[in-house]
C-alpha cells in the first residue's frame, strides 16, 4: 500500500463522521434485499432505490443512495444505502428460462449475474457496517451464508442479520437464530413493513458498533 | 455424509484432496488448483477448510469461468464441521481463524461443479450431496 493510501486511511478513520457510514445489503439471491432498501428509502428520501422481481438475480448492479436520513426515538442518523447483487456460486441462464424469459435475453441475464456477483464481492472491503438478508423461509447453514459473514468476520465489519419474509407461513426466524448465536437477528416482512421499528432500533445499535 | 444420485448421473469422478496438496500454495494457486479439477468433472473433497477470504476468492474466480466457459454452471461449496452443533457459528469460525490461518482442522470441504453437484444439503449435524 503507498504511503498516500496509507495516510488518507488514518485521516479519513480519525475525521470520519459517524452518521455519514456505509451500510451494504448483502445476501443470497430473492431474499427481498432490494425490498428492504427500497422500503427503508422510500421511508426516508421518498424514492425506492431498485425494481424488484419474482426472478432471481433481478439486482444485477450495486446500487446506492446517498445522504438517507434516518429518525427513529429521537435519534438521527445519515447513511449511504448500498445494495448489492445477490451472491451465488452458481448461475444457470436456464433457470431464468424458466420463469418465461426469452434465450436470448436469459444469457445476457446470466452474464450480468455472474459480473454483479463479482461486484458486490469487491465492495465487501469498502463497507463500514452490513445488514444480511435472509429469507426465513430457507435452511440458512448455506454455505454462501457463512461464506459471506466469514469474510465480514474477518474484516472485523459489524453485521446485523434480518430474517426476512416473516409474513410466510414457512418462515422461522429461531432457525437463523439457532445458525447465528452470536448475532442479532430482527425477523421482518420487507413486503408488508412489518416490525420496521425493531428493525430501526437495530441499525442504531449496529452503527454503534463501527 | 451422505450422497444420494439420479438416474441420470453422467460421468464424474472424486477426487480426495489431503490438505498438504494445497498447504505450500498461494490464494490464487490453491483456487486454480481446485477450479481446473472442477472443470474437469471432478468432486473435490479436501480435507480441511479454506479460509473465509479463500472461499470468497473461489465464488468469484468461479464467477469468472461461468463467465467465460459456455458449459460451466458454476459450483457447490459446503464445509462439514467436525465440532458439529457444539459451537457457534462465530465460535467456530473464530476457532478456524485461530488455527493459524492454515486451513487444517477436522473439517472436511466438499467443492463440485454445479452440473455434476445437484445440491448438497446441510445442517449442523449432517451433509446430502445430491448428484444430478
Amino acid at each position: 500500500m503507498n504511503m498516500i493510501k496509507i495516510l488518507s486511511r488514518f485521516f479519513g478513520g480519525l475525521f470520519k463522521r459517524k452518521n455519514n457510514l456505509k451500510i451494504g445489503f448483502y445476501g443470497p439471491p430473492n431474499a427481498g434485499k432490494t425490498s428492504l432498501a427500497n422500503l427503508l428509502c422510500k421511508d426516508w428520501t421518498g424514492e425506492e432505490l431498485g425494481t424488484v422481481s419474482e426472478v432471481p438475480h433481478e439486482t444485477r448492479e450495486v446500487q446506492f443512495k446517498e445522504k438517507v436520513e434516518i429518525e427513529h426515538n429521537g435519534k438521527k442518523m445519515l447513511l449511504k444505502i448500498v445494495d448489492t447483487p445477490g451472491i451465488a456460486t452458481k448461475i444457470d441462464y436456464e433457470d431464468f428460462i424458466e420463469y418465461g424469459i426469452a434465450k436470448q435475453e436469459a444469457k445476457k441475464r446470466a452474464k450480468e449475474a455472474t459480473q454483479g456477483i463479482i461486484e458486490a464481492i469487491k465492495w465487501l472491503d469498502d463497507m463500514d457496517a452490513v445488514i444480511i438478508v435472509l429469507d426465513a423461509t430457507e435452511n440458512p447453514y448455506s454455505q454462501v451464508n457463512l461464506t459471506i459473514i466469514g469474510n465480514l468476520l474477518a474484516r472485523k465489519i459489524p453485521v446485523l442479520i434480518v430474517a426476512n419474509k416473516m409474513d410466510l407461513r414457512k418462515a422461522n426466524v429461531k432457525k437463523i437464530e439457532a445458525a447465528f448465536p452470536e448475532y442479532s437477528v430482527v425477523g421482518i416482512s420487507a413486503k408488508k413493513a412489518t416490525n420496521m421499528d425493531n428493525f430501526y432500533d437495530e441499525i442504531f445499535k449496529l452503527t454503534k458498533r463501527v | 455424509m451422505t450422497m444420494k444420485k439420479n438416474s441420470k448421473l453422467r460421468g464424474f469422478s472424486i477426487h480426495i484432496m489431503p490438505y498438504s496438496e494445497i498447504r505450500e500454495l498461494t490464494i490464487t494457486e490453491r483456487v486454480k488448483k481446485i477450479l481446473q479439477l472442477v472443470l474437469g468433472n471432478r468432486v473435490v473433497i479436501l480435507q480441511g477448510k479454506l479460509r473465509p477470504e479463500e472461499e470468497i476468492r473461489l465464488i468469484e474466480d468461479t464467477m469468472a469461468m461461468v463467465d467465460h466457459i459456455k458449459t460451466f454452471k458454476g459450483i457447490e461449496l459446503a464445509v462439514v464441521d467436525a465440532h458439529r452443533g457444539d459451537a457457534g457459528f462465530f465460535l467456530k469460525m473464530r476457532r478456524g481463524i485461530a488455527q493459524g490461518l492454515t486451513g487444517e482442522s477436522n473439517s472436511l470441504t466438499v467443492i463440485g461443479p454445479a452440473s455434476v453437484v445437484k445440491e448438497i444439503k446441510k445442517d449442523p449435524s449432517k451433509i446430502e450431496v445430491f448428484f444430478g
